[in-house]
């Protein structure tokens, strides 16, 4: 991926990020974060501070650890057998890798949205009413109704939707599917929302939508999003950490990170030398 | 917007509320459950797999042993030839059952009278008597001596004696009267009666009496069988596949052809036997009974289960080892002859195994085209009437006599080693060959 | 046996062909070979062809005519008043002849003229078996020289060699759905032959099925195939009550929870038990298994038939049980990660994730597997007839006594039936119902299982 400082800049510009938001304080916090996947050890070292209420973007070159430290931020990763975390992730100041901590209740309080979008077989409402169901949060009738509504309109895809919601969600197209799986988060009111490449498998148009959406859902959510694509980063996030070699090489303001590089290794990224 | 971040405030405190815990309690619950429902299921399986097996091998496990009466018998020349000829006509209708008799009147002296002789000849295999005759036969000059023998005790005492038949039941009820225990007790107190490990149960032919009946004309049966349907699917199956897989055209006729291998698969084994009833021994005359038609039968039914596999090995064969030989001017032919085929051999020898396995354990089929006649003699040709292991184990079954349920299970044992061989064969044949691209 | 002999002076005619046919190409290239089209293997396979084939194809010819001919020629000797006008006896008279001819006893003292005849045959037997012997040893022989000639070095034996083996390929595959046309043909050849005497409605609907009693009068009230049908069916029920649960239970454990160490120790268990013999279950069934559900329900105070469709069912349960569990575990697995991935992200538990997500995503495959399942109950016989006995009931009830469309096929054929009475053609009636019922669930299964397979490819 090559660009040039310019219009890295130029796209900082123009996203809508406002700075100076009142109290700050970290959701999550990561402290010497180590991943094995059996012998091989994916992840170094990681210490790294997620922020309240804003878009924190994770880059870096394919097979960097971005995705696996993702992972590690819900637990995903303990359905893979050979994986192991050590150090300590907490959120809100609660270790989650703690004994008492549960998966569910964990899980529910930071969502996921994943790389391709992947809505059950099951029709649209079905896809968003299946989270609040599982956990109790909404009773069947028009409590569920109401649920589904909101989170559809919290993911703009209400008005698209509304007359066929008894329709299949894999007969959406890729971005509007991309948008149930977010609406589908949503819909369980986590604290957190982790988003894995999102706009990957999506055309311009539908990833245009998913970064206006993510700036929308800043306010009642905080928010990280890996992506491949610096100029999405640059666009939606208010804070970026670049990984290299399973490593965190740099964590910053987006705005310093893309004009003000501290590390060679992230200079020579997002200048496009390599990645 | 305001009220949606309170809004979210809200429920966020919900998961960590009193009743959220007791739900989530009560999912886990749930999921032990499911888990559990799992772990019945398997184990429900392995129990009767585990059921299944030991009551084979408890009930089976006995055939290899034998009782005999260890007596002294004395060759009368008045029962055997009463004229003094020794012409082996003469000798052959002679009444050895009185030389059986006598011997057994020796230990047992109150067994006299009408119902004493019955009750005695009861405990004596019909094989005894066939026995000291055959001896004659072979030795005339035995004629008048007393020799040490040994007769076969009939499947009563033997299963009697094995413990099989309760003692502690009314007498009307056992097939062993008082008076034969007692003499049975007697006789194994006095070391005459004994039993003995025997591989008769093996290496005997057919009997209608189980403690004469013996598997080995099942076992050749099985294996000629075996070879017809050998020598017949797989160089038709491996020849199909290879057709289908490296050189049919895709089209509709071939379309048709898939499909119907897929369900000849599924159809059931006895409709195999109506086809070669009808088809083989009605309209072609082929000798019924016979391993030729069995073996025929039974390779049609394999064929399917040995192309599936045998393309599913070739298709396994990275087309750049194609590309190769044809790249320095193999014919496609040769491609496959040289090439495709010695590479997908380890697969089409593990379908072709497992194919077999399933045609040894078939039944149905063969009862239909007659292989359940009762053969004594050991088939010493492909058309000769024959009969196979499993129908053995069919027709033994069903015999009324404790002594069957004995032999069937020793007949099933030796079934399931053949088997579990055939079976580790493959599966090293998997294992050692293996070969991911 | 001068088939035999035939066939091995054909297999040494083949090598020897091989042998002149190389070093001819040999010779003839005189020590260039590439000036040859093919090279001398080829040359060999050629010849060999040439000396094998057609003398193959007339031992064929010949061995699948020579019977009816020469029964006819036989039957042209016999004194015209000897011949039956009826279609049976005849059949009668000529199984009579071959008895005889083959040497088998027939238990009765045999007509002169009909041993006559049986004599006449076996003397035109000996005949015609010489005659097959030379004439194909000529073929052969004749074959081998007239291809001999035919090599020179641009001779496309190569190509030739493999047009003939490509042939043969196609035979081999073409063997599939000629099996396939012989079950149809034989199936309705006698099955109409059967409806001709008892009409298919009152087969197909009559409520009493006791053939026993079909030898005279009226027949077609004593075929009534229903209490086979609803046997059956009550048996395959059973069935599935015992094996899909438990097939499916155990699929989803071993795919979605089993540590690898477990399954590598459960997946030889189930492919033991799929490997055992039906023979065997069939045993069981009637030794353990039936008792047992006898003396439990004695106990309980239930009327428990010993032999009962339960016990048999139960065991043939036990039997689908890895069949089930195999289908389930491939499709369970084609469902793919992300899905589960996505209920797990939303804080699904792992039961909540297989119930709600992985089996609706599954159950089409699902579903074709519980249908080949059950297409496999209904063939099966060995298990039946050993445990359920022979007795057309017409009943629900689990504990009586019932027969299935198998059993009466496998315990009214013995291999040596006259073809002419309705008890013998009625199988093939009861055949062809298990065959298009068989033959229609597969298809509808293997398409539902194919489609649901293309769709998560």
């Amino acid at each position: 991926m090559s660009m040039d400082n310019i219009t890295l800049t130029t796209a900082i510009r123009q996203s809508p990020a406002v700075r100076g938001m009142p109290n700050i304080s970290n959701k999550i916090t990561a402290r010497d974060v180590n991943v094995y996947y059996a012998t091989k050890r994916a992840l170094k070292e990681i210490n790294l501070d997620i922020e309240e209420h804003r878009v924190t973007a994770l880059i870096g070159p394919s097979g960097c650890g971005k995705s696996t430290f993702l992972r590690c931020l819900n637990r995903m990763n303990d359905t893979i057998d050979i994986c192991r975390v050590e150090g300590q992730i907490a959120l809100d100041g609660q270790d989650i890798y703690a004994r008492v901590i549960d998966t569910v209740q964990l899980r529910a309080r930071v969502g996921m949205v994943f790389q391709k979008p992947n809505p059950f077989p099951k029709s649209i409402y079905d896809n968003i009413a299946y989270g609040p169901r599982i956990h109790g949060l909404a009773q069947r009738g028009p409590e569920m109704d109401e649920v589904v509504r909101s989170s559809l309109e919290r993911a703009g895809l209400w008005g698209e939707v509304k007359d066929r919601l008894k329709e299949p969600g894999t007969g959406l197209s890729g971005g509007q599917q991309q948008r149930l799986c977010i609406a589908r988060a949503i819909a369980v009111s986590p604290e957190v929302i982790l988003m894995d490449e999102p706009c990957s498998a999506l055309d311009p148009i539908a990833t245009a939508h998913i970064e206006e959406l993510i700036d929308e859902l800043r306010t009642s959510y905080t928010i990280v999003i890996v992506t491949h694509n610096m100029q999405q980063a640059a666009r939606v996030s208010q804070k970026t950490a670049f990984f290299h070699l399973g490593e965190m090489v740099e964590c910053n303001d987006t705005e310093e990170i893309f004009t003000n590089p501290r590390d060679e290794r992230t200079q020579g990224y997002i200048t496009g030398r390599y990645g | 917007m305001t009220d949606l971040a309170h809004d979210t405030v809200m429920r966020r405190s919900a998961y960590q509320s009193e009743a959220f815990e007791a739900r989530l309690r009560q999912r886990y619950r749930a999921e032990r459950r499911f888990q559990v429902a799992g772990i019945a299921s398997i184990a429900f399986a392995a129990v009767m797999l585990v059921v299944l097996l030991t009551t084979i091998v408890m009930n089976g496990y006995t055939a290899f042993w034998q009782s005999r009466f260890d007596v002294e018998v004395l060759f009368d020349p008045e029962a055997i030839t009463p004229s003094g000829s020794r012409d082996p006509a003469v000798l052959a209708v002679g009444d050895y059952a009185a030389l059986v008799r006598q011997a057994l009147q020796a230990e047992l002296p109150d067994a006299t009278g009408r119902d004493g002789r019955r009750a005695l000849m009861e405990m004596v295999s019909t094989a005894a008597a066939y026995d000291l005759r055959n001896m004659v036969l072979a030795h005339p000059e035995i004629i008048g001596t007393r020799q040490k023998v040994s007769l076969l005790a009939s499947d009563t005492a033997d299963q009697f004696i094995k413990g099989h038949i309760p003692r502690n039941i009314t007498e009307d009820k056992r097939k062993v009267s008082d008076r034969q225990m007692a003499w049975i007790d007697l006789l194994a107190a006095h070391g005459v009666l004994t039993t003995h490990f025997s591989l008769d149960v093996l290496t005997q032919s057919n009997s209608r009496q189980p403690e004469q009946a013996g598997m080995w004309g099942a076992v050749i049966g099985s294996i000629m069988t075996m070879l017809v349907t050998l020598g017949l699917s797989v160089p038709i199956g491996v020849a199909a596949a290879v057709y289908l897989e490296e050189f049919a055209p895709r089209n509709r006729w071939t379309d048709l052809i898939e499909v119907n291998i897929n369900n000849l698969a599924a159809v059931p084994s006895i409709v195999f036997g109506l086809l070669g009833l009808s088809m083989f021994l009605n309209f072609f005359g082929m000798p019924r009974s016979s391993a030729l038609v069995g073996g025929v039968v039974l390779a049609l039914m394999t064929l399917p289960t040995i192309i599936i596999a045998s393309r599913a090995a070739l298709k396994a064969v990275p087309p750049s080892i194609r590309e190769a030989a044809l790249g320095i001017g193999a014919s496609p032919l040769q491609v496959v002859i040289h090439h495709v085929l010695p590479l997908a051999a380890p697969g089409v020898l593990t379908g072709t195994i497992l194919g077999l396995a399933r045609a040894l354990g078939e039944t149905a089929p063969l009862l239909l085209i007659g292989m359940v006649a009762f053969v004594v003699d050991v088939p010493g040709s492909l058309s000769d009437p024959a009969t196979v292991l499993p129908v053995q184990i069919f027709m033994w079954s069903d015999g009324s006599e404790r002594g069957w349920i004995e032999r069937t299970s020793a007949a099933i044992m030796l079934l399931l080693g053949f088997l579990i061989i055939m079976n580790a064969i493959a599966v090293y044949l998997r294992k050692r060959f293996e070969r991911r691209w | 046996m001068q088939t035999t002999l035939l066939l091995t002076v054909i297999a040494v005619l083949s090598v020897v062909g091989y042998l002149v046919g190389r070093n001819r190409a040999v010779a003839i290239a005189g020590g260039r070979l590439s000036t040859l089209h093919s090279v001398p293997p080829y040359h060999g396979f050629y010849v060999a062809l040439w000396a094998g084939v057609p003398a193959l194809i007339l031992l064929a010819g010949w061995v699948s005519c020579e019977g009816p001919i020469i029964m006819s020629l036989v039957l042209g000797q016999l004194p015209a008043a000897l011949i039956p006008q009826d279609a049976q006896a005849l059949t009668l008279l000529q199984t009579d002849i071959l008895n005889l001819a083959a040497g088998v006893s027939t238990g009765r003292e045999p007509d002169p003229a009909v041993a006559d005849a049986a004599r006449l045959y076996n003397s035109f037997h000996t005949l015609a078996e010489s005659c097959l012997l030379a004439l194909g040893a000529a073929l052969a022989v004749t074959g081998l020289i007239l291809a001999k000639r035919q090599i020179r070095t641009e001779l496309r034996a190569r190509n030739r060699v493999e047009a003939t083996l490509n042939v043969l390929l196609i035979l081999c595959s073409l063997v599939a759905i000629l099996t396939t046309v012989g079950i149809v043909l034989s199936l309705l050849f006698e099955a109409i032959q059967f409806f001709t005497k008892v009409p298919l409605t009152d087969f197909l609907f009559g409520l009493h099925w006791n053939p026993q009693t079909a030898f005279s009068g009226d027949v077609s009230g004593s075929f009534g195939a229903v209490p086979l049908f609803t046997g059956t069916l009550l048996i395959t029920l059973i069935a599935m009550v015992v094996a899909v649960p438990v097939g499916l239970m155990a699929a989803v454990y071993m795919s979605e929870y089993a540590a690898p160490t477990v399954r590598a120790v459960v997946k030889p268990v189930l492919e033991i038990l799929a490997g055992i013999p039906t023979v065997v279950y069939g045993f069981f069934a009637a030794l353990t298994m039936a008792p047992a559900i006898r003396d439990l329900g004695n106990a309980l105070g239930l009327d428990v038939s010993s032999q009962s469709a339960l016990a048999a069912g139960v065991v043939m349960g036990i039997m689908i049980i890895p069949f089930v569990s195999s289908l389930s575990d491939d499709v369970i697995n084609a469902v793919p990660q992300a899905l589960r991935d996505g209920s797990y992200g939303l804080g699904a538990t792992r039961s909540e994730t297989i119930r709600e997500i992985v089996l609706p995503a599954a159950l089409p495959g699902i579903v074709g597997a519980v249908m080949l399942a059950v297409s496999r109950a209904i063939g099966e016989t060995m298990i039946v007839a050993m445990a359920a006995g022979l007795a057309a009931n017409l009943t629900a009830n689990p504990f009586a006594a019932v027969t299935t469309v198998t059993v009466q096929i496998a315990s009214t054929i013995r291999g040596d039936q006259e073809f002419n009475s309705p008890k013998t053609l009625s199988v093939f009636g009861l055949g062809l119902v298990l065959f298009v019922v068989t033959l229609i669930l597969n298809v509808i299964a293997l398409r539902v299982v194919h489609k649901y397979r293309e769709k998560y490819d």
